[in-house]
């Protein structure tokens, strides 16, 4: 009997606890997202330095991820817990300000073409570091380290997660012991990619030498950095302990002595532990439905407030264009299967129009906000002209009208038949309580039309993984539901999704980011002009068009713009900027209390 | 006893042959990826993923895997996470103290506050103490510890703020640094109440009724009838009786303890075996999983042969020959 019990207790902990990681996982898309200069929470570029801010003045900072690190190094991280925990120690040449432009971190300057840095051709970059940076083992930092972290990055043996950033990137090479020269393979519009932001995290040579290649896996797990701080002790999966790195190389920073970087747990109890009992600084993406997030942080003694910036990801939901009928065997899903009904533009028109965005982002509060557009993050080219199509607007009757065109008659059971196909949607996304509140507002405005939708829920590591049947990349359902968005500025990673190339079959194990098997040649023409075009202004435009034409053409329905970060910070913290196209952690050397 | 000890020692080794190989087989069908992580994150592209899959050997088919995994394990070596690339012995040692410090305490106490509470509700049958003893039983094993977690919570946390709710595996326990034992007083008592609540309830029902099926047997009236005090005759004789199942029940609980407890160590932030566990299985971390779980089998198969040795210690009537 004992044991029984002791195994049922088992079996139902096992499933609460997988519950509470699978809510955990979420779409978890490009790490950084983005800000404008004109958003609200967006703060100045760079914080004013305070005179009273005196190295090691401060305590302990206790920064809590409902996601535990794993990796220390951010070339072998997992998502973004891990790029943020080694930020405190390994630095990037520059940063990713909330306007998306760089900040020096390594780098003495910002190579441009107005100083020469960046080449009239646009293909290469020249750096000069900041002079006596040293590691905090004491030895210098050197042009050889850039060189060193660009070959191990780049080896395939290596087996880096950051390797994809440094695709396009010909070569790498030291022009004297400060100064690294990067050239890419074609004129670049963003020469900034490499080196910057959460992926351009820059290793000892001395350290990591003889550990490229496949002997990766047994090099240090904590690395000499150059940032504020350097690790006391690491346990993966639960806590890094860090404090003052003694030669980081600004005298009077950081403020704060040591910091614990805690991971685990779910993320309405880290906005309990900062919003209500104060065991926190700083609580990484509260993905908290707004009716329970409100509450603590309007409380009188409410000791948070949110820390938050636009950002390029959008919850949206795809529609696949392939018949996903399982009766089709091999076919199934197969770009040339057309699906038997969403194919016809009257009928997504309708779907589109059927969204009513308000309660949807009344959900996700503070940490999002409706929207009709697909490529965000910079007010610079987000497009104003979604607002007027009709597909942005909830017009049930409308909608109805549209089917009714389509041709598409209720049957016996009320449900539509469409051209001898009942309608009926198998509408898919991650288990998470906010998205399963999601599909069934989406449902029920669906369900208005006429249209028979079945709700599933599939764990977010079967989800987003490749075994199975339940993947977004195999899409076996009508439509499905999650967020995306770009990781640069420059949107180049993110626009690629939506071209007819990246539609891949079952042969090529789905591998392609077109999800939605949508192919537009008008679309099409305008990615290439896009990548070829050097120009800032236009290639703006060029975005606002082609974000126009997704909308337009519904390959996907927009609902919500989510900030990130999404995080809870105490009231007493100072100097924090949010900013989306980084790690949070950026300039945690400027935070104080 | 010897020959028997010997015969469940070898039969053992094919049980735990085939739990490792059942464990691997799930972890190798079922649809998780340890990839799965990088989700949508265009920064690593297809080809990326086929070398990390490469270099994590996934491009071989399971059975290979197994058998490689193995022969690394009757060495010793248990792998490395795929995850965090930490050896997975060291993980486990990182975690287990976490968890027995407090499971193991609650365990503890559970037993030494069953036992008596169960004796005297017996012997006090239908008296309030009985009632009361029933009561918080009931409400013990059919409250879920995730919410008495949040409720204490929620009380001691949130309201009172008298205790942290995030357990420091960092905190330097020291005999000689009253601080930091008070510390660690602090940051366990909740999850170790919550536990104990739960595991005290079921082994005090138990007790109870052993006591209550011995109590009106012939050998006891026989104990009475020469005259001995009421107490011996309960401590002595009852006692000891019906103590033969429950010290069987404690001792096949104890693997249970290095097992963890998801809920309370995901409530409390406990960075115990139970989180590892499932933060492991949720992540496709096959070696992780195979690491703790074939630990489990082992303590299971073990504690199993003890507690059957247990049996014939206990009650002499039953031999091993």
């Amino acid at each position: 009997m004992g044991t029984k019990i002791w195994s049922r207790a088992f079996a139902v902990a096992a499933v609460a606890g997988l519950t509470f990681a699978a809510c955990g996982q979420q779409a978890a898309p490009a790490a950084t997202a983005a800000p404008t200069a004109g958003a609200a929470t967006a703060a100045p570029a760079t914080p004013a330095p305070t005179a009273a801010v005196q190295r090691g003045a401060g305590g302990n900072l206790t920064i809590l991820y409902w996601q535990a690190v794993t990796a220390l190094i951010g070339h072998h991280a997992q998502g973004t817990k891990d790029y943020d925990a080694a930020r405190l120690v390994v630095e990037p040449l520059a940063s990713t300000g909330p306007d998306g432009k760089p900040v020096p971190a390594l780098a003495a300057e910002i190579p441009t073409k107005a100083n020469g840095g960046v080449s009239a051709d646009s293909t290469s970059i020249t750096w000069k570091l900041k002079p006596n940076v040293k590691w905090s083992d004491g030895t210098d930092v050197t042009s050889a380290d850039v060189v060193f972290t660009w070959k191990y990055v780049t080896n395939k043996e290596t087996a880096a997660t950051t390797a994809g950033v440094y695709a396009t990137v010909k070569n790498v090479e030291a022009v004297d012991k400060s100064t690294v020269k990067v050239t890419y393979a074609a004129p670049t519009s963003n020469p900034y990619l490499a080196f910057t932001a959460g992926t351009g995290q820059i290793i000892q040579e001395k350290q990591y030498k003889d550990f490229i290649g496949a002997k990766a896996k047994d090099g240090p797990k904590i690395p000499v950095g150059t940032g504020p701080y350097k690790v006391v002790q690491f346990k993966p999966n639960d806590v890094v302990t860090y404090e003052i790195n003694p030669q980081y190389r600004d005298a009077n920073k950081p403020f704060f002595k040591t910091v614990t970087f805690k991971g685990g747990g779910d993320a309405t109890s880290a906005a309990r532990a900062v919003c209500q009992t104060g065991d926190v600084d700083y609580a990484w993406n509260l993905q908290v439905e707004a009716a329970v997030l409100k509450p603590m942080i309007d409380a009188s003694d409410g000791k948070c407030k949110m820390n938050t910036a636009p950002s390029p990801n959008v919850e949206r939901i795809l529609i696949n264009r392939s018949n996903p009928a399982a009766s089709l065997g091999d076919k199934r899903g197969e770009p040339d299967q057309p699906h038997p009904f969403l194919t016809d533009l009257k009928v997504r028109q309708a779907l589109a129009m059927a969204i009513d965005r308000g309660p949807i982002a009344a959900l996700y509060g503070p940490t999002g906000s409706a929207t009709c557009n697909m490529i965000v993050g910079l007010e610079a080219y987000t497009s104003k002209n979604t607002a007027s199509m009709s597909v942005c607007k909830y017009d049930l009757a409308a909608a109805n009208k549209l089917l009714d065109e389509a041709g598409a008659a209720k049957g016996a059971d009320g449900i539509r038949v469409y051209k001898g196909t009942r309608m009926k949607i198998l509408y898919a996304t991650t288990v998470n309580p906010l998205r399963q509140k999601e599909q069934d507002i989406v449902k029920a405005s669906w369900t208005q039309l006429g249209i028979d939708v079945e709700l599933k829920a599939v764990a977010a590591g079967v989800f987003f993984g490749t075994e199975g049947n339940d993947t977004a990349a195999k899409f076996f359902f009508d439509v499905e539901m999650y967020t995306n968005g770009a990781s640069q500025i420059t949107q180049d990673d993110y626009v690629t999704n939506y071209i007819c190339s990246e539609i891949k079959t079952a042969k090529d194990k789905w591998s392609g980011g077109n999800y939605m098997r949508w192919c537009n040649k008008d679309f099409d023409a305008l990615y290439t002009q896009y990548t070829k075009e050097l120009d800032l202004a236009k290639r703006y435009e060029l975005l606002a068009k082609m974000n126009d034409m997704i909308v337009q053409d519904v390959a996907e329905i927009p609902l919500v713009n989510r900030t990130q970060p999404s995080d809870g910070i105490s009231k007493a913290l100072k100097g924090v900027i949010p900013t989306a196209w980084d790690s949070v952690l950026w300039n945690i050397a400027d935070w104080s209390k | 006893m010897g020959k028997y000890l010997l015969r469940r020692l070898l039969i053992a080794i094919p049980t735990l042959l085939l739990i490792s190989m059942v464990v691997y087989a799930i972890l190798a069908l079922a649809p998780g990826d340890p990839l799965s992580q990088f989700g949508l994150d265009p920064r690593v592209p297809p080809e990326v993923r086929e070398n990390i899959r490469r270099q994590l050997g996934l491009d071989q088919p399971w059975h290979v895997r197994y058998v490689k995994w193995l022969i690394a394990a009757l060495q010793g070596d248990l792998g490395y996470s795929f995850q965090s690339r930490v050896p997975v012995s060291e993980l486990i040692a990182q975690k287990l103290p976490n968890t027995l410090s407090v499971l193991g305490v609650a365990y503890v106490l559970a037993v030494l506050l069953a036992i008596p509470i169960g004796v005297v509700s017996a012997v006090k049958r239908y008296s309030f103490f009985d009632h009361a003893a029933t009561t918080f039983a009931f409400i013990g094993f059919s409250v879920p510890t995730f919410f008495t977690g949040i409720i204490l919570i929620l009380i001691f946390s949130v309201k009172l703020h008298w205790l942290p709710f995030i357990y420091q595996s960092t905190l330097n326990v020291s005999l000689f640094d009253m601080e930091s034992i008070l510390a660690q007083l602090k940051q366990s008592i909740m999850p170790i109440t919550v536990l104990t609540l739960f595991q005290t309830a079921t082994l005090v029902r138990f007790v109870r009724s052993e006591m209550l099926e011995n109590m009106p047997l012939d050998y006891v009236r026989t104990a009475r009838a020469k005259g001995l005090q009421e107490r011996f005759v309960v401590i002595r004789h009852v006692l000891r009786n019906s103590l033969i199942p429950v010290v069987t029940l404690i001792a096949l609980g104890v693997p249970a303890i290095f097992g963890g407890a998801l809920i309370t160590e995901q409530i409390f932030r406990i960075p115990g075996i139970g989180l590892m566990l499932v933060a492991a299985i949720e992540q496709s971390d096959t070696p992780v999983v195979m690491g703790a779980t074939l630990m489990f089998s082992v303590l299971v198969v073990l504690f199993n042969i003890v507690a059957d040795l247990l049996y014939g210690v206990l009650d002499p009537r039953i031999r091993y020959d």
